[in-house]
């Protein structure tokens, strides 16, 4: 049979320049979907077929996807808050410190996602949770598909009746996802810098979830949220207004924000050392870091470790005043559009180092291959964890490090590279 | 004239005693005193020791020490009891002509802005307006008033037209021979630093000793430098000392104790009086309108919400500019600055003193905003941030809008720029200068706005912090000419002034520190 001179062939179903640039610098060739392919970058949709019972593709060695089959288990929402709660009662179960309660009942060191709650599944659940902070706010988002469309803000329970009628009915409801939506707590109380709000946007790369081997990017971003309002109108039709100019186009990760501007997460670093201190700053970045891998080793049980799969997730993480993070959200399909030219570069370079750690060396992927790439590759990557090196060290046998504990590793920051550093709160 | 010392010395005393009296740390001296008579280790024997030693353990003296010490940092030493007001203003004749001249050419620019658009300079808001004002004073980034017809009143490039034609009619050019062969913009004879008096001036940035920007590096274990640098910076915030805080400076400042560090040596301290004062002055802001007013809102959406870092503080500028075009205790500076503000009246109040105006005369707000951004990552209390920039505006930036003689002066800087890359870059001046790319048309706007706004903000941040520790701006012309000496070779590689331009273009990824102690300490010149 014919052997090909070495080049990987690639197809795409995303019409993207930072993708597309990339494949061609690495002399790769591109193909059509039914030739023999050995990279495929796909859609969300694509992604759902490929790896469909119906279709039976079945992929060869020499062959590497950019997402894992089942993924919707950490980035559909519902799905994702499932999974945290079920790790987090096996922690318990097992009792294991991590699992430690606080007074109030709430986990110290697994308290990450906002209250949530499931509708109309868990809606009796989430009215016992509402009465008991009747003044609080809490926003509505559909589970499924649309991303910004649909958000909304209560702070009644008149205002979503409709899912109290559902939930009354028999279990027959058809629960597709068009209609469910998850209810979270609505965080109001979130940092401002210069008196805008901003959420964190952060690259993560995961090669293998059994043992898990993650990378944080380290040129993670904040986006700024500027909204015009009106004073005049009444609170809530204000956050009403807020969320709909805000959610008006559907960016794919954008969703939830007008842009304002974007700052690095370096500058975020350099302005809360500057004002709030060195140590709560460290403290924050290392709790960052901790969520981050918590939230994969909730769904890391329930992934299809595949090992034709790699898969670069977009982090959604929002910092209230007292400097806690909280997921929101996690992304399989970052947005690949850039609005500027330091976005395109930003992008194209995320793609880049994302390709030499997923394809080493630009050959022809064997899916056999341990996922090790040497320190040299990662480019602006650096390794968040690495379960099969913890384990060697002997340190992790049983998580024992947690936030707060840091040694205040100096390479934490962010506009140093090279060392591999997180690792404080092992 | 020359003075001797020890009459210098009482003058600059009564000088500095004739300024704290009446000030707040006067009388809060005065009360401490009072009380302290309650106390069982103050005897009447020996009344006035005890009390001397009463508030020197309980740190009033530490804080007259730092007042003592910020007027004599911002203060000029006087030349001559009988010298003019206008010779501590700015001792040369020709220097004081020209400044004169600048601004009558500004105020004669605004006035025609107001004829042209029928504003008036100054004008008493309706109550409607001012009650709209007060609603939105923390998002006035969100107003989008139209301000296409107002223009900036003059830019970098104006100013620099000036300087450049400025000339010491007592001074024959053709004759010295130093000064013949000076090839760049700037033709007066003003004495700057050459590199052994910089090295001097500058020795804590020599190579043996630690820096922040330098040694704090990933590479470098903290425990070589960095620790113990930040161990000393607790040490002297603890203490309170000025003088100690500006010493140590020169190494850097720490990020987590910058803020406090920066407001030590400024002697800011944000008394209850000091908040009264910015809310005073908010007041004064949301019922009068002026024509700057407007100006400055143009100047802000042009450049800060351009910009990469600054974007996020929009707001805040808006409240510390607006204030402080209304603020008069900034006028004190004028007698320590060669120019002299502008004067107008609310409408309709002509030649009423207390409906009188005064605009700094840098009405160009550009550098000014862009001297506020930085500060913003630091403080974020509106009070304090102002108080700083204008503690940083009457010491420092002040002389980097206005024509003078005075060695942090922007000819001075000018000056000791071109004659720096002259003297130690010869051919590739030489070569600029053929291609008429001359080098301070491309450097003049990094000086005039101190960096700001052309570095990475943590740059920016360490090189200020020696602006502070040497109480100097000659730091931003050795910066500039240490830039170029960076980018030599590509710089002569071109041959146009655009090409120049954009090999000049991003600074964006440059390291301070390591810049200038190369250019200062490991250069062979």
């Amino acid at each position: 049979f014919r052997i090909m001179a070495g080049k990987v062939k690639w197809v795409t179903d995303i019409e993207k320049s930072v993708l597309i640039n990339n494949f061609e610098k690495r002399g790769w060739i591109q193909v059509a979907e039914n030739e023999d392919w050995n990279f495929y970058w796909m859609s969300v949709q694509t992604i759902r077929n490929v790896f469909s019972v119906e279709t039976g593709y079945r992929l060869s060695d020499d062959q590497i996807v950019n997402h894992f089959p089942n993924h919707y288990e950490l980035t559909r929402k519902d799905l994702m808050v499932k999974n945290i709660k079920r790790y987090r009662k096996e922690l318990e179960k097992e009792g294991s410190p991590l699992a430690e309660k606080d007074e109030n009942g709430k986990y110290i060191y697994l308290d990450f996602v906002p209250v949530t709650f499931m509708l109309p599944a868990d809606y009796n659940l989430f009215v016992e949770e509402f009465r008991k902070n009747p003044s609080s706010t809490w926003i509505m988002k559909p589970c499924g598909k649309a991303q910004g469309k649909g958000i909304f803000l209560i702070n009644k329970l008149s205002q979503i009746k409709k899912w109290s009628r559902d939930s009354k009915t028999s279990s027959f409801v058809s629960q597709s996802s068009k209609e469910a939506y998850v209810i979270s707590l609505y965080i109001n109380n979130p940092l401002l810098i210069g008196g805008k709000k901003f959420d964190l946007r952060l690259y993560v790369l995961v090669s293998t979830y059994r043992p898990l081997r993650c990378y944080m990017y380290k040129l993670g971003f904040c986006r700024f949220c500027t909204v015009k309002y009106t004073p005049s109108t009444s609170e809530l039709d204000n956050m009403f207004v807020h969320l709909t100019n805000v959610a008006i186009q559907k960016h794919g990760d954008d969703y939830n924000h007008i842009h304002g501007g974007k700052w690095t997460v370096s500058n975020l670093r350099l302005y809360l050392e500057s004002t709030r201190g060195k140590e709560v700053t460290n403290k924050l970045f290392d709790e960052i870091h901790w969520i981050i891998v918590q939230s994969l080793k909730a769904v890391a049980p329930v992934i299809n470790n595949d090992k034709h799969c790699f898969e670069c997730y977009g982090y959604d993480i929002i910092i209230d005043d007292k400097l806690k993070p909280w997921l929101i959200e996690v992304n399989a399909s970052p947005s690949l559009t850039s609005s500027t030219a330091n976005d395109r570069i930003l992008k194209y370079n995320l793609i880049n180092d994302t390709l030499n750690i997923a394809v080493p060396n630009g050959e022809i992927p064997d899916c056999k291959w341990n996922k090790s790439p040497p320190k040299e590759v990662l480019g602006n990557y650096e390794v968040l964890y690495d379960e099969e090196m913890a384990q060697s060290d002997g340190t992790d046998r049983d998580l024992r490090g947690r936030p707060g504990q840091s040694t205040g590793v100096k390479g934490s920051r962010a506009r140093d590279s090279g060392k591999p550093v997180l690792t404080t709160w092992k | 004239a020359m003075l001797d010392p020890d009459r210098g010395l009482s003058l600059t005393i009564a000088r500095v005693v004739q300024r704290l009296q009446g000030s707040s740390l006067h009388s809060q001296l005065e009360r401490q005193a009072r009380v302290s008579l309650h106390k069982p280790e103050i005897k009447l024997e020996s009344l006035k020791e005890d009390i001397k030693d009463f508030l020197k353990t309980s740190g009033w003296e530490k804080k007259l020490q730092n007042a003592v010490y910020s007027e004599l940092n911002v203060f000029p030493s006087p030349c001559h009891p009988a010298a003019p007001p206008e010779h501590i203003k700015e001792p040369l004749a020709y220097m004081r002509k020209a400044q004169g001249s600048w601004e009558k050419r500004i105020l004669k620019s605004l006035n025609s802005m107001c004829t042209e658009l029928n504003i008036p300079l100054a004008q008493k808001r309706p109550a409607n307006e001012q009650k709209e004002l007060l609603n939105k004073w923390n998002e006035m980034g969100t107003d989008e008033p139209d301000l296409s017809l107002f223009r900036p009143v003059y830019a970098p490039k104006d100013f620099l037209e000036v300087l450049m034609n400025l000339r010491n009619p007592n001074y024959e050019n053709g004759e010295q021979p130093s000064f013949r062969n000076h090839l760049g913009l700037i033709q007066v004879p003003l004495k700057v630093k050459d590199i052994p008096e910089l090295k001097e001036a500058f020795s804590e940035l020599g190579l043996n000793i630690g820096q922040l920007g330098i040694d704090d590096s990933a590479q470098v274990p903290p425990e070589f430098f960095e620790n113990e640098h930040v161990r000393v910076g607790q040490k002297v915030l603890a203490e309170q000392d000025s003088a100690a805080a500006q010493q140590y400076v020169r190494q850097g400042c720490p990020t987590a104790l910058r803020a406090d560090l920066w407001a030590l040596i400024l002697n800011i301290s944000n008394q209850p009086e000091d908040i009264l004062y910015y809310e005073q002055l908010k007041s004064n802001v949301i019922q009068h309108n002026l024509l700057v007013d407007s100006l400055i809102y143009k100047d802000v959406k042009l450049t800060a919400s351009n910009d990469d870092y600054y974007f996020v503080f929009e707001d805040y500028l808006y409240q510390v500019l607006l204030c402080f075009s209304r603020d008069t205790s900034v006028l004190e500076h004028f007698t320590y600055s060669s120019a002299t503000p502008p004067k107008s009246y609310i409408q309709g109040k002509l030649g009423m003193e207390e409906y009188a105006v005064y605009y700094p005369p840098n009405v160009n707000y550009n550098s000014f905003i862009l001297s506020v951004a930085p500060l913003c990552f630091l403080y974020h209390e509106p009070s304090k941030l102002y108080q700083i920039f204008r503690e940083m505006y009457v010491r420092f930036f002040f002389r980097l809008h206005s024509i003078s003689s005075h060695p942090s002066g922007i000819v001075s800087l000018c000056l000791l720029f071109e004659t720096l890359l002259q003297t130690h870059l010869p051919q590739l001046f030489y070569h600029l200068r053929e291609i008429g790319a001359q080098p301070l048309r491309i450097s003049f706007k990094w000086m005039v706005r101190a960096f700001s706004g052309y570095l990475a903000t943590d740059q920016l941040l360490l090189l200020w912090d020696r602006i502070l520790g040497y109480n100097s701006l000659e730091i931003l012309a050795v910066l500039a000419a240490a830039v170029f000496a960076f980018r030599a070779v590509n710089l002569m590689e071109v041959t146009s002034l655009a090409a120049a331009e954009a090999v000049l273009a991003d600074l964006s990824t440059l390291k301070v520190m390591p810049l200038l102690q190369i250019f200062l300490f490991a250069t062979v010149t």
